[in-house]
């Protein structure tokens, strides 16, 4: 349980940054390595601020490359940890998130998504970087990613993104955009009773039998930290359950890889988060996450007064992807809709899992939010009226 | 060096302007001050290089910019990398009269740019690197960098920061690069003439750049001028040259190596609204810093010892 100082209990009228920080530090977060960035740096700056106050660190490191490799190191050294940053800082972070997924380091990385390719648009939202995310590093692996949609949940989805990296012991992103990181909105934010907050799981073995990978019946192992008694091996090179590195050996990294990519595919059930309105009946299914959604409940409700039976499924994960429960969708509706700030990413996913349904996908880039209305237009379209 | 006489030199100066009207730069911005004082002095055959910073933004947005020069703007870490190749494939072509200008802020130099930087000037690479510095990262909104000095407040050293500067000509001197400089805007003609001395240079030549920052350094946008000269009389920053390893002062920095002669830091200090928060302590701190690198200057300067 965290002090009250902690936690901010109370209503604020707050930027989706600044949530971001407190969710952080309500989740127990302890250490913040940052770079400046558009439209992130408000979470470093907050951070800054607020990390004096908690007894807690924060860095302004030489680069983003630096900062990925701080929360790695941080938190084999015991503590929560987190950075942020926006497109350019993200692919710069790659090397170092793999390095991250090998070593099952739980830590926190929030992306607040700008235009892009390269420098793009720093000071405009985007929702490009949604399959960097799953696999900007090199190699065959799985991460947890949740998108959220208001301030409220660029708080609320911060402590879930540490709750899942230390359930999971993975890099964990908050997939956020440059639009909800920079708005203003009203956040309740809970007494810290009301709070769930997960630690990540200890041995329960003596030194001399502990095996550092050596995973439980849920493909996670439990992490001794530096300081603690336990002499631990941390390697980004093939490792065996305890550990040393077997780097010529296939059945060790046959072993290994398929249990870092089988472990969130393997738990999606317990990680798996979706929103439905209106899908009872629905004929026309519209599929969204992040900010997109918000105006996508507004056209399925549109469509619903224009006698159309259309519905929402918004993803707040969206990786491990929904899978099962788009294709339940899939089987249910005529048709789906997916929009997203991009020029089509998420809306390959939900082809290849919506088989047969058709899928319509409604890209937008440069800058702008969808309309209502043209959510509305296209729910007609695949809807053919 | 008299103040009218810099006049009467600058107006010596080209006509010609290649940072042309219309650019985006907060009012009093020492970097565009230096950056036309730049095009002045070398003309249009350049190709600049910027990586991420105020300066690829103060252009101004399409259909417009402000550059008649070739520009290429990169990643924020690439400076001394994308210039190597620039360098190579021109002098390649045979083209051998055009100057390749790196051109980046401090966080570009001291922070994420000084591994590609490192790189290119141990290959020798045959260009002009400006730091123009000033002491944060200005284009995100002011924060720390690897330049700001001890004590000065920044939105991420909400306290001060805790940490003295990195001594960036003295790192590029361990490179053992031919030529290396400090300049400021206050100083046109000294910046001018280093300028053009390190053009007629081979090899990696790096001139590290004050660029006064009312946004920044929280004063009045009209002092730029006088806060660059402040910072040179009282000594907090020195024009100095080192040239083939040589170690010489300029001036009117030349004249200040007796202590006597420097005001007071504390006049450069109390007009900056980033260094409000500092105790009479720190003060001394910071003044004693400053005469201690004095010392290390007189030395250079007076024994033309190998840097």
């Amino acid at each position: 349980m965290v002090s009250q100082r902690e936690v901010l209990t109370g209503k604020h009228l707050m930027q989706g940054d600044v949530a971001c920080a407190e969710g952080a530090i309500a989740a127990g977060c302890k250490f913040f390595a940052g770079y400046p960035i558009t439209p992130a740096t408000e979470i470093a700056e907050r951070m800054a601020r607020r990390m004096i106050e908690v007894n807690g660190m924060f860095v302004q490191m030489e680069d983003e490359l630096a900062s990925m490799a701080a929360i790695i190191g941080a938190s084999w050294a015991g503590a929560k940890a987190m950075t942020a940053t926006s497109g350019p800082g993200f692919s710069l972070m790659q090397e170092n998130i793999g390095l991250a997924v090998m070593t099952e380091t739980p830590c926190v990385v929030v992306n607040v998504m700008r235009g892009a390719p390269s420098t793009g648009q720093p000071t405009e939202g985007a929702q490009q970087d949604v399959m960097q995310s799953k696999w900007g590093s090199h190699g065959d692996y799985s991460i947890i990613a949740l998108a959220p949609a208001s301030v409220q949940e660029m708080f609320d989805l911060t402590i879930e993104c540490f709750n899942l990296a230390e359930t999971y012991r993975a890099p964990t992103f908050l997939l956020a955009d440059g639009f909800t990181g920079h708005l203003w909105e009203r956040v309740v934010i809970p007494s810290p009773e009301e709070i769930k907050i997960v630690e990540r799981k200890k041995p329960v073995v003596s030194p001399d039998k502990y095996m550092p990978f050596k995973p439980d019946e849920d493909l996670v192992p439990p992490m001794a930290c530096f300081g603690e008694g336990y002499c631990v091996h941390v390697t980004g090179l093939t490792h065996d359950e305890l550990g040393y590195p077997k780097t010529t050996d296939p059945k060790v990294q046959h072993k290994l890889v398929n249990r870092l990519c089988e472990k969130m595919r393997k738990n999606a059930n317990r990680i798996v988060r979706t929103y439905e309105s209106m899908l009872e009946d629905a004929e026309v299914a519209v599929i969204a996450y992040g900010i997109p959604s918000r105006a996508s409940l507004n056209a399925v409700k549109k469509a619903r007064e224009s006698g159309i039976k259309a519905g929402l499924l918004r993803l707040v994960t969206v990786w491990p992807f929904p899978e099962k429960q788009i294709e339940e969708l899939a089987t249910r509706v005529n048709a789906i809709v997916v929009p997203e700030m991009n020029c089509g990413q998420i809306v390959r996913e939900v082809e290849r899992v919506a088989k047969e349904t058709p899928v319509h996908l409604l890209s937008k880039i440069g800058g702008e939010l969808h309309s209502p209305s043209e959510i509305f237009e296209a729910i007609r379209r695949a809807a053919g009226i | 060096m008299g103040e009218t006489k810099i006049i009467e030199s600058i107006k010596g100066l080209s006509k010609e302007e290649y940072l042309l009207k219309g650019h985006i730069a907060c009012a009093g911005c020492g970097a565009t001050i230096a950056l036309r004082l730049l095009f002045k002095a070398l003309g249009n055959r350049v190709i600049m290089v910027i990586p991420a910073c105020c300066s690829s933004v103060i252009p101004g947005p399409y259909p417009y910019t402000s550059f008649a020069v070739p520009v290429q703007n990169i990643i924020f870490e690439s400076t001394g990398a994308t210039a190597s190749g620039v360098v190579a494939a021109l002098r390649k072509r045979g083209i051998n009269d055009v100057t390749v200008v790196g051109w980046a802020g401090d966080g570009g130099t001291f922070d994420i740019g000084i591994q590609a930087l490192s790189g290119a000037a141990e290959r020798g690479t045959d260009f002009i690197y400006i730091c123009y510095d000033n002491e944060a990262y200005g284009n995100t909104g002011v924060q720390r960098s690897g330049a700001t000095p001890y004590g000065a407040w920044t939105t991420t050293t909400p306290t001060g920061k805790k940490e003295r500067k990195k001594d960036m000509p003295f790192i590029m001197a361990a490179h053992k690069i031919p030529y290396i400089a400090t300049a400021c805007p206050s100083y046109p003609i000294d910046f001018i003439r280093k300028l053009r001395k390190a053009r007629e240079i081979k090899g990696t030549r790096f001139i590290h750049l004050l660029a006064p920052c009312p946004t920044g350094w929280r004063y009045d946008a009209s002092k730029t001028v006088q806060m660059g000269r402040l910072a040179v009389q009282t000594g907090m920053w020195v024009l100095f040259e080192i040239e083939y390893g040589r170690f010489k002062l300029n001036p009117p920095s030349d004249e200040l190596i007796d202590k006597a002669k420097r005001r007071p830091l504390e006049e450069y200090l109390t007009l900056q609204g980033r260094f409000r928060r500092l105790g009479e302590e720190d003060i001394q701190k910071k003044q004693k810093w400053v005469d201690e690198d004095w010392e290390r200057y007189r030395r250079y300067h007076q024994t033309m010892c190998l840097i």
